[in-house]
């Protein structure tokens, strides 16, 4: 196990080398101009001489090896560099945001495993039956429906027609202070709908494993020998049926990212996938660099997380190495 | 990992969610926390765009109002330039190189630090220095140098006689202590400021709020409104809504939302005047828009005021050039009438003569160019369009496209582009970059190219002569300049609407420009509030 994880660390180095190379190189091949960017609308009135003086400031007039060889060596002797649309340092930007986005996630998560888990077991007690399948189709629906429409509809009934929760922030406008029931009130929504579209597949993992083990010989046995079923379903059924899930959670991983990502922006939530946003649009190098390799070391722990519960969980599997 | 571990993590999560739920529960009405329930002394506005950065150095609040910076120089209601920092506006001296400003003594910083002749100077040399990344640097091209001569007196040398050069000294004064001390571009200054201003700022969550806290030290007088936020909200509706629920006390609002609460007994709608135009650049270098006939046609088969009847729902005025026609500085006689025979008849006399088609061409050349617009602007959308129905009566084949800026800026040389832009107060700030031929092409200055002689001393004569009249005379010869061969067809200036709580007693708004900054709207002066006895009906 200990030697598993080890083998993947060392291969997360090549990796994340590319993953920042890459980054670079999409930025400087898109469209967007980041002298264009961080200027904003002062810079449709700068005079050009001006324009040029920003770009050697910001050092974006140099080759794209050199960018990434500087940017990365100075990574390496712990300096992420400045962000140029937040005017701050990379490493504040990040220590600011980085909690909420958390937050976030870790909350979205809990609600689609538990939510998932529970309507899982219950959909496979009766198959066909009105629960699995108004579930089920609701599950199919909401895989194909993007997660930012999810949250502008919810924005639209909660928040304007119904007035039940706040739209959008972290706190009311009026609040100084981030209180702990502010911040609870402000993350039902967004923690909610980033829960509900990762919901499906949770769901439909757990209820065919559920479903698969129902029909094994030893739950068979179970159920002859005159156990409840309550115990047959949560005793047998479950702790089979949770094993696919369980490499979801990791495999997951990365669609959270890219869920919080639409979901943060939607929802004006203070966190770093808003910022990343931020990042990709106005060119911001280090940001972008910093952040990319936040994403990519998420995934690939991810993967590594799945693959030690499933070891954990499943005696019969071997761990790599 | 055992079965018995799961459940419990599993119980755990759910107490947690329960908790948070319960927690969430227990504050109905927290939506409603903001305005109307916070007392009095507290007012929460929504406005549209946040500014990238709060530091003077880097640009922000370059036009004054910066609530938590005050510059030399101040701009009342009607634009009138009165001392801040600056005890008396600036002596200038006959050659109009030297301005000399006397400084207000006792002012203090909001960390208790006195403001002081070095911080002046501190200011101007650091948007001075290239290596500041301050995009605005270029409006004080003028300045040669600045210095103190002792700790009450400033003194600005510059390079050439520069007649609106006060009204530049409204930007706002960073402490050296603070700002002097990390690096200008990056340093926590830039998120955190430090200012002589009537607000101090408590917290900027970017993409949310600004929220300030009145400055208790402020020269001026602690204002009456303690605590003011400013939320960022994007999307109109959001912010018509949040404005409904009472969480806002008053918002920016687009002309057809702003007329939902015309029946709101409790709101009042404030319609400012702007400088804020639409315009279309007609390129010197594209064969049919830069043909002065088809120029001087398109200025008056153009309907402006259906424009603003229809697309502004009334909020503004046809414009016929960067100066707003109620301005001082706008030269009376230069209005043109849409006339669409006027039109043809210019275009026949110049051997434009109609198609088929009832386009017209004249040498194998058709009247036709494209109009570009940026992407997702609906209000330049529905100019663009507009424009181009009144240009096909004339014959005139326009074609609206929708382009980002990286799309539009490669093809601003030849294809034409509906821009927008304005800066109050003085005519020098717009004309010099929309028609000095020098600029063409110079960034996003002088989009159409334009060229001619005549303008091009008038704007100089313009900006170099110190009295009032002479600028007068050379600012009228401008915008007769623009009838005879009008480089771009400006269309309309757009009033900003803002609807606020009555509370807050009678408004009153500046002239605005352009940007939205956090200058503009009726909170432009929110230091001098008064909430007025509630239950005292106006009128």
């Amino acid at each position: 196990m200990a030697r598993m994880t080890g083998r993947r660390a060392l291969f997360a180095v090549p990796v994340l080398l590319t993953v920042t190379f890459g980054v670079f190189a999409v930025a400087a091949a898109s469209p967007f101009d980041p002298v264009k960017a961080y200027a904003g609308t002062a810079g449709l009135t700068a005079s050009q001489e001006n324009l040029d003086q920003l770009r050697a400031n910001l050092g974006v007039d140099q080759p794209l090896p050199t960018r990434w060889w500087n940017w990365l060596t100075s990574a390496l002797q712990g300096d992420f560099g400045d962000s140029t649309v937040m005017r701050q340092p990379v490493a504040d930007v990040i220590a600011e945001r980085m909690g909420w986005s958390v937050l976030l996630a870790a909350s979205a998560f809990v609600i689609a495993i538990l939510l998932g888990t529970a309507l899982g077991v219950l959909a496979a007690r009766r198959p066909g039956g009105w629960l699995d399948r108004g579930v089920s189709s609701a599950a199919y629906t909401l895989e194909a429906a993007p997660a930012f429409w999810l949250g502008l509809l919810a924005i639209w009934l909660f928040a304007l027609k119904l007035d039940l929760l706040p739209a959008g922030g972290l706190t009311d406008a009026g609040s100084e202070t981030i209180t702990f029931g502010q911040v609870a009130s402000h993350l039902v929504l967004p923690a909610a709908v980033l829960g509900i579209s990762q919901l499906p597949w949770f769901f439909l993992y757990v209820r065919q494993g559920v479903m698969d083990a129902l029909a094994e010989d030893p739950v068979r046995g179970a159920r002859a020998r005159g156990l409840s079923e309550r115990t047959v379903l949560l005793g047998h059924g479950l702790r089979s049926g949770m094993l696919p899930m369980l490499t979801l959670i990791g495999s997951r991983v990365p669609e959270l990212i890219t869920g919080a990502l639409l979901i943060e922006t939607v929802f004006s939530w203070p966190g770093i996938a808003a910022a990343t946003v931020q990042a990709a649009t106005s060119v911001d190098f280090s940001l972008l660099a910093a952040l990319t390799v936040l994403a990519t070391a998420a995934v690939l722990l991810g993967n590594l997380l799945s693959d030690l519960l499933y070891g954990l969980a499943d005696p019969r599997v071997a761990f790599d190495g | 990992m055992t079965a018995r571990s799961i459940r419990g993590a599993a119980a755990a999560a759910l107490v947690t969610a329960l908790s948070l739920t319960a927690a969430a529960c227990s504050n109905p009405d927290s939506s409603k926390g903001g305005g109307s329930g916070a007392g009095s002394t507290s007012a929460v506005v929504g406005i549209a765009y946040e500014p990238d950065s709060l530091s003077p150095l880097l640009g922000y609040g370059k036009d004054g109002n910066s609530k938590i910076f005050d510059g030399l120089l101040a701009l009342d209601e009607e634009l009138k330039l009165q001392p801040a920092l600056a005890s008396a506006l600036p002596d200038v001296s006959a050659d109009g190189l030297t301005y000399t400003y006397r400084l207000r003594q006792g002012v203090k910083f909001s960390d208790g630090k006195a403001f002081g002749a070095k911080d002046v100077v501190f200011t101007y040399r650091t948007i001075l220095d290239e290596k500041t990344n301050n995009p605005s640097r270029n409006e004080l091209d003028a300045v040669k140098d600045v210095t103190a001569q002792g700790e009450d007196t400033v003194v600005f040398t510059l390079k050439y006689p520069y007649a609106p050069f006060a009204q530049r000294t409204v930007l706002p004064i960073a402490p050296e202590h603070i700002a002097g001390k990390q690096d200008v571009n990056t340093g926590a200054f830039t998120t955190k400021p430090v200012g002589t201003g009537p607000y101090v700022l408590t917290n900027w969550s970017k993409g949310e709020k600004l929220s300030f806290t009145a400055n208790p030290r402020y020269w001026g007088g602690e204002p009456e409104v303690k605590k003011f936020t400013m939320a960022v909200i994007k999307d109109d509706d959001v912010r018509a809504t949040r404005l409904r629920s009472g969480d806002l006390d008053g918002a920016i609002l687009p002309p057809n939302l702003a007329k939902g609460f015309a029946n709101d007994k409790n709101k009042k709608t404030y319609a400012a005047n702007s400088y804020d135009y639409r315009t279309v650049t007609l390129p010197t270098n594209n064969k049919v828009a830069g043909d002065t006939a088809v120029r001087r046609a398109l200025d008056v088969a153009v309907d402006r005021q259906t424009m603003v009847d229809a697309i502004l729902n009334g909020s503004g005025k046809p414009a016929y050039g960067p100066v707003p026609t109620d301005s001082e500085w706008f030269t009376k006689g230069t209005e043109r009438t849409h006339d669409l025979a006027a039109a043809k008849k210019i275009l026949d006399e110049a051997g434009w003569t109609p198609g088929k088609d009832g386009i017209r061409t004249k040498d194998g050349v058709r009247a036709a160019f494209p109009l570009w617009y940026v992407t997702g602007d609906k209000l330049r959308q529905e100019h663009a369009l507009a424009y181009a129905s009144d240009a096909k009566k004339a014959g005139i084949d326009i074609t609206v496209e929708a382009g980002t800026w990286e799309v539009i800026e490669p093809r601003m040389k030849h294809d034409a582009v509906l821009a927008g832009g304005g800066s109050p107060a003085d005519p020098d700030f717009d004309q010099y970059t929309l028609l000095k031929s020098s600029l063409a092409g110079d960034g996003f200055n002088n989009m159409a190219w334009y060229d001619n002689k005549a303008v091009d001393e008038a704007i100089e004569a313009g900006r170099r002569s110190g009295t009032k009249a002479e600028r007068k005379k050379a600012y009228d010869t401008v915008q007769r300049e623009l009838v005879k061969n009008p480089g771009y067809t400006f269309l309309t200036h757009i009033d900003h609407i803002y609807v606020v709580e009555d509370r807050f007693g009678p408004l009153t708004t500046q002239i605005e420009p352009h940007d939205h900054g956090l200058a503009s709207g009726p909170w432009w002066n929110v230091e001098k509030w008064s909430t007025k006895d509630t239950g005292d009906a106006k009128k």
